[in-house]
């Protein structure tokens, strides 16, 4: 990932984006923050919010055109929020102090600013913050301009004065009743002052000779408020021109052209990183879907405006616009505490540490890898391509930290071994028009039905059905083992090859997808689509009553053919479907995709429990590893297979999955069967260690499970031990502890010799390695 | 110097081969290119080493994870 690649990314994500009031609001008032703390009470804070953009807040707050609330989004679910009205019920229960500023040492240029409506004000009092010294030249008598035209139950003297007294506080000197003739006296104006302002607003100047003249500010530049002459600026009603009186826009041209006198007397550029300064359009997407209608809450006496409970209501209202789509959808999004925009970024940092720790590791291995964001995104941003591709870049690197999957990638392995691949014409023929590949978790999960669902394609369809068992190497893919993978698909490739290319059956969503993906040519075909074309088999209708709740796996997620045929397969058995709220392109991953369960196992557990939370209803799921998930939660699911075979009792539904060393084991069950039953060969010999009888209580088991130890893992140990005698006793129970390495980790191994074996009392690992000298 | 780590249950187990009770010895322990010296109970006889449950669920696999997110 490169910085242009990064960019790209991050600008996708439009979280950060402000929402719609703010944007359009000419200095760009936080109202979000500010109705936040309203709802919450916190009327000082909501104060703070609105004084840091507003410089006279108190007369904002009662004469503001407010385009804010004309684009409030609580508008398309009731009416925009009163945020005019916050803004006094904020200033009447609060009293805001002056954000502390750093003092900034006094310049010695000048500024001098022609009229004092509120966008010379603004400008002066801005200026002078910035250390300049400024001289206020106004007309007439009083500061205000324009706002003297609003009647005083609009906007009170006393409201305006309060506004003003804290001008006094700034070294801001005013000049009142003097006039600058604006098109005779500017080049004199000059001679004394580094930069003029003009905000003379709307009425025409009166020359000095008597004659009315109006200056022309139609060449002001809308950005930098530059006129034609240099070091001169225009702004204010004068210069917008719009047939309403702007407060808010007046402010906003003081603040900006403020920002220009200053970079031009620092003899930097006027029109560097300006974007968005004044009214924009925001990229924010917010979903108003399933939020209440409401109107605004009235205000009991409209004189005095809302009480501090009416504003806390009102504001309350504030639905708090932010996109957040995916985070709201997704468990792994959400649990790390973020948004894209942040974790692309995170990501990027990751992959660029030379030294140091990588904090990113965690999150960019989490990931399932399943597209759920990219389908709510309003732009697309596919984190899953962007975790994937990270995975790449850190297996390339060498800084793929090794515990994440390499459980995963040996039980690949395992599957593509000798003991479990297996390839095969249809018995008794020498060619094949199709090969079944029903995938290595079905075949470890459920042989049986391998086994059924392999006699019936048989018996379904003409030309030759073969057998192919092995993994299509998702492991390698999801853990960005891009050679592994290619390997793996090599090998898939030349043993279709060697069939004859035979078009390929896959019962897998996951190895669906891939063999779409990279091998094409087998023209692979969901078993599902099989089952809908040639019909069902003949079983116990009593079995396939009631209501089910389909669920589809992740990697199905843009398989319409495969979804709809699923359908039909469930309504042709008897069952009702009911679609859960996320499910076909929208459907949410089980928690093993992108080997999350193995990078993350208490973030995958989570990913369960939301997803068997979505409805009360027992789960149908398709594909072997979803089954097995939700029922490790105690959810009653069924895989489509069952119910097409239909011999799933009501209670079989909870039976708990095969752990991973009886998934090994099955597949090796599962082509011995198939070596002797169908091709009449010889079945898979086990190993010497395997012949090693032991004992293992349910209790150790779900630890072996959960520490991801294999049977034949202790069957190493315990062979080690009892051959070469190295092991500890404990004194008070006489039990051995034995360890070994076969590979990358250290097993241990508490056990006790029995009548016929060996009793397993506990088991632990780990990757670090003791150079252990063992003398004989 | 070494790590002092917790070996807390090491008296309970003597060495299979040799008969003889374990006693706190320097040993390295490897992980992803680094090394590091511990004080680990061993057989002072035959070298056998015991890495006790709560050292290694506990700080042997926090400093994995260290040593692979470097």
């Amino acid at each position: 990932m490169d910085q242009q690649e990064l960019r790209r990314l991050e600008n996708l994500c439009i979280q950060e984006w402000a929402p719609w009031c703010t944007a359009v609001c000419p200095v760009h008032v936080d109202v979000r923050g500010m109705t936040a703390a309203i709802a919450q009470g916190n009327f000082q804070a909501a104060a703070q919010a609105l004084i840091r953009s507003v410089p006279f807040p108190g007369i904002i707050s009662h004469v503001c055109d407010h385009p804010c609330e004309s684009m409030c989004k609580r508008r398309e679910i009731g009416e925009p929020i009163a945020i005019r009205a916050l803004e006094r019920s904020v200033l009447a229960y609060a009293s805001p102090e002056e954000p502390r500023r750093p003092v900034i040492p006094k310049k010695d240029q000048s500024v001098a600013i022609v009229g004092a409506g509120l966008s010379g004000l603004t400008a002066a009092f801005d200026l002078a913050r910035k250390g300049y010294r400024v001289i206020v030249f106004e007309a007439t008598d009083r500061l205000g301009g324009s706002l003297w035209h609003h009647l005083e139950d609009s906007l009170p003297r006393s409201v305006m004065n309060d506004d003003f007294d804290a001008l006094k506080k700034s070294p801001i000197e005013v000049r009142l009743s003097t006039h600058v003739n604006v098109v005779t006296s500017i080049p004199d104006l000059q001679q004394d002052f580094g930069a003029v302002y003009v905000g003379t607003g709307r009425a025409p100047l009166q020359s000095l000779g008597g004659e009315k003249i109006q200056p022309d500010f139609s060449a002001v530049d809308a950005a930098t408020f530059e006129t034609g002459r240099a070091g001169v600026f225009a702004g204010g009603s004068a210069v917008y021109r719009s047939a309403h009186h702007s407060p808010i826009t007046s402010i906003s041209h003081g603040r900006r052209a403020a920002i220009s006198i200053d970079r031009f007397l620092q003899k930097v550029s006027l029109t560097a990183s300006r974007e968005n300064e004044g009214s924009y359009e925001t990229r924010l997407f917010t979903s108003t879907e399933g939020i209440e209608h409401l109107q605004r809450v009235p205000m009991s006496d409209p004189a005095r405006g809302y009480s501090s409970d009416e504003a806390r209501e009102e504001a309350a209202r504030c639905i708090q616009c932010e996109c957040m789509e995916c985070v709201k959808i997704c468990e792994y999004l959400d649990h790390f505490k973020g948004y894209p925009k942040k974790y692309v970024r995170q990501i990027y940092n990751n992959l660029s540490i030379v030294m140091g720790q990588r904090h990113g590791n965690k999150f960019i291995n989490s990931c399932s890898l399943c597209g759920l964001c990219k389908e709510v995104c309003p732009h697309n941003l596919h984190m899953g391509e962007v975790c994937k591709a990270a995975r790449n870049i850190m297996v390339r690197q060498g800084k793929m930290p090794p515990s994440a999957h390499d459980f995963a990638l040996r039980d690949m392995e395992f599957s593509n071994g000798d003991k479990a691949v297996l390839s095969r014409h249809q018995p008794g023929t020498t060619s094949s028009a199709y090969v079944f590949f029903p995938g290595c978790q079905l075949s470890g999960s459920s042989p049986d039905n391998v086994k059924r669902t392999y006699e019936y394609l048989r018996d379904r369809l003409d030309g030759g059905v073969g057998l192919m068992l092995r993994c299509c190497g998702a492991p390698a893919d999801w853990a960005g083992r891009e050679a592994s993978f290619a390997q793996v698909m090599d090998d898939c490739r030349t043993e279709w090859q060697g069939m004859g290319s035979p078009r390929l059956i896959v019962a897998c969503s996951s190895c669906y997808a891939l063999f779409k993906a990279y091998l094409p040519e087998a023209r692979p075909v969901s078993l599902w689509e099989i089952f809908d074309q040639q019909g069902l088999p003949r079983t116990d209708p009593s079995l396939r009553q009631g209501v089910l709740a389909i669920h589809d796996p992740c990697t199905s997620r843009h398989e319409a053919r495969i979804h709809e045929s699923v359908r039909n397969i469930v309504r042709s058995l008897g069952p009702e479907i009911a679609e859960l709220p996320l499910s076909r392109d929208r459907t949410e991953c089980c928690g093993f995709g992108g080997l999350m369960y193995f990078a993350n196992r208490k973030l995958a557990e989570k990913v369960i429990e939301r997803r068997v939370g979505e409805t009360s209803l027992d789960l149908l799921a398709y594909c072997a590893v979803c089954c097995d998930h939700f029922r490790s939660q105690g959810k009653p699911s069924r895989h489509l297979l069952d119910l097409i075979f239909g011999d799933v009792k009501t209670r079989d539904t909870l039976a708990k999955a095969p752990d991973y060393s009886q998934k090994r084991e099955n597949r090796v069950r599962l082509k011995s069967a198939f070596l002797v039953e169908l091709w009449s060969e010889k079945g898979v010999e086990p190993e010497q260690s395997q012949r090693i009888k032991l004992h293992v209580t349910d209790k150790v088991r779900e630890l072996m499970q959960e520490r991801m130890i294999l049977v034949e893992d202790l069957q190493q140990v315990v062979q080690w031990a009892e051959n070469t005698g190295n092991k500890l006793v404990q004194k008070n129970t006489g039990r051995f502890l034995a360890h070994y390495r076969p590979g990358t980790v250290t097993y241990w191994v508490e056990y006790s010799a029995d009548e016929n074996g060996f009793t397993i009392h506990n088991t632990y690992s780990h990757r670090m390695e003791v150079l252990e000298v063992l003398k004989p | 110097m070494s790590h002092k780590v917790d070996t807390s249950g090491a008296e309970d187990w003597f060495c299979g081969k040799c008969g003889v009770s374990l006693e706190s010895a320097k040993v390295e322990v490897s992980y992803m290119g680094s090394k590091y010296p511990v004080e680990l109970p061993r057989c002072p006889r035959c070298g056998i080493v015991f890495v006790p449950e709560q050292l290694a669920l506990g700080k042997m696999a926090q400093i994995e994870q260290l040593l692979e997110d470097k």
